[in-house]
């Protein structure tokens, strides 16, 4: 009982808190102290509401709350002040009246365009859109990234401080940035996304909840921007990635690759609900690097057995995306795609015009790897697992490459 | 008590041969053993951290400069097999229970199923600094 209370009143408090911070952010004008008032306000809630039962409106308890905080604040910061100047205040700063009433769907936006602010490193943003907007508390963030939680503390109160300090003020931009300010949004979440969607041995489980975070996240743009055929694109890719993950591990935690994962394990209704958000966001004709993906993982999605791919239109949508991207990475997967097209010569000739692009990248060798067992060169396969083993960072990663290697080697030494 | 684990790439016998030569079935074992071994010391209370570090390759040497400008060397180094594989961070009652904790490590099997003996390096990590 008390602890599906609890776990309702945390539900509650994640759902208010991004609303609640909107509203105290604009009275005072300004976001980061704002987000303390908040945090503060969560931590009162937390603490009051399982024993004085929940408040008839949940948001408004927590704007009260944190106004509260941050009208205390003012007024000692302007009594220190008082004190050291030896001046006559003129009474504490007045908030400005209350806040228009805005759209809902705009201070999401406004909220997440603050936290994936231009002004912050990657690693600043992703934690604080974790905590202003999905709600995590820091303790909770520190553990899925693996630092102590006074590390993601600091981390967070810096990426305030450069929010501060960068002078804009807590408003929608002009209506010609938001394109670009939703392009750092979108690349956030994905971020979010891909650390959770990564095994990585002995937090899985933490990392699992990030990839769910990021799909709440881009479910959350996604309603606040429905006319940016991107948002709906990235919801579509977490989603129809998302829907591979029960086959893509074995008991083990061991990587199991695309083409050898039972696909009846794959979960039909996120890759129903993905397919529908990409035709959405594809009908409305701005195509976009998250679109492409996600129509590449569809169309893996669509074929009941790997021999059933449609590895031609893959072949064609990788093409697109290198283009839209300019990103050598995506040429190792079309080198793939070409591969199972036209054969793995076709394949090897595509990456060996990468050239140095891609510099000593594991992936580069395991593509070449995996062509070059295709080919039947066992020995230049071999070779080229090994250094992918060796060159990645991932130990389920390393541990595939090096059984990929070892296989290799068994089967040449007995035939 | 805190103790660090350490394992170096040379502190195997030149016996066992590279991973990438044991068949896939004896490497499935390895790992399965090695994360029994975390999942046993979670239980116990014992475990703090384990990882492994990045390959040799992937290694730089960084010594400060008087000019400013620090200088670094890149791998590959020739002296690549003293240099740290991976660590284990367990928090016991005893120095006996990390001996015994790093003598299971150094028993993971290898080739045949048989232990590698991988040399475990045992180092108590003293105890925090003094804040104020």
């Amino acid at each position: 009982m008390t602890c599906k209370r609890n776990h309702e009143i945390e539900g509650l408090l994640r759902e208010s808190a991004p609303r609640a911070l909107v509203a105290v952010a604009r009275r005072f004008g300004d976001f980061a102290d704002a987000e303390d008032a908040v945090q503060e306000a969560m931590i009162d809630a937390a603490r009051q509401w399982p024993a004085q039962g929940l408040p008839e409106n949940p948001t408004g308890w927590l704007i009260h709350v944190a106004s509260r905080r941050m009208t205390d604040r003012i007024r000692s910061e302007a009594a220190r002040r008082d004190r050291e100047q030896a001046v006559a205040a003129e009474g504490p700063p007045v908030p400005p009246g209350a806040p228009a009433e805005a759209d809902e769907a705009d201070d999401t936006l406004l909220l997440m365009f603050m936290c994936c602010h231009p002004a912050l490193t990657p690693a600043s943003a992703i934690a604080l859109t974790l905590r202003a907007v999905a709600g995590l508390t820091t303790g909770e963030i520190a553990a899925a990234f693996l630092v102590p939680e006074q590390t993601m503390a600091q981390r967070i109160s810096r990426a305030k401080k450069t929010v501060k300090e960068s002078g804009e003020p807590f408003a929608m931009p002009a209506a010609e940035e938001r394109g670009e300010r939703l392009r750092s949004v979108l690349r956030v979440i994905y971020l979010i996304f891909n650390e959770g969607y990564a095994v990585s041995a002995g937090a899985e489980l933490a990392r699992a909840d990030l990839a769910a975070e990021a799909i709440r996240l881009g479910r959350i743009v996604h309603l606040a921007a429905p006319a940016e055929p991107e948002a709906g694109g990235l919801l579509a890719l977490m989603l129809l990635t998302e829907a591979r993950r029960p086959a893509r591990a074995d008991e083990r935690g061991e990587l199991i690759p695309l083409e050898e994962q039972d696909r009846s394990l794959w979960d039909q209704a996120l890759i129903g609900e993905g397919r529908a958000l990409l035709g959405g966001a594809l009908a409305r004709g701005a195509i976009g690097e998250y679109q492409l993906q996600a129509a590449i993982a569809a169309e893996h999605a669509k074929a009941p057995r790997p021999e059933q791919t449609n590895w031609r239109e893959v072949l064609a949508l990788y093409g697109l995306l290198e283009q839209v991207t300019g990103n050598p990475m995506v040429a190792l997967n079309r080198a793939i795609a070409a591969a199972m097209v036209d054969g793995p010569d076709a394949g090897l000739a595509l990456l060996d015009q990468l050239g140095d692009t891609l510099g000593e990248h594991h992936r580069l060798h395991a593509t070449r790897a995996h062509l070059l067992e295709e080919q039947g060169d066992r020995r230049g396969a071999v070779a080229e697992y090994e250094r992918a083993a060796r060159l990645t960072k991932n130990i389920p990663e390393r541990n595939y490459l090096t059984k990929r290697a070892a296989r290799l080697n068994a089967s040449s030494a007995e035939g | 008590m805190k103790f660090m684990l350490l394992q170096e790439y040379g502190g195997v016998p030149e016996s066992v041969p590279p991973m990438t030569e044991w068949t896939p079935e004896e490497i499935d074992a390895h790992v399965t053993y090695q994360k029994d071994l975390n999942a046993e010391l979670t239980e116990r209370g014992e475990f703090v951290d384990a990882r492994g570090l990045a390959a040799p390759e992937l290694a730089k040497f960084v010594v400060w400069d008087e000019s400013g400008s620090p200088v670094v060397t890149d791998g590959p180094f020739p002296e690549s097999k003293e240099l740290l594989a991976g660590f284990r961070l367990i928090d016991v009652e005893s120095v006996e229970r990390a001996v015994e904790i790093a003598a299971k490590g150094s028993a993971a099997p290898g080739p045949r199923g048989e232990p590698i003996k991988q040399r475990i390096e045992v180092r108590e990590v003293m105890g925090p600094p003094i804040t104020h």
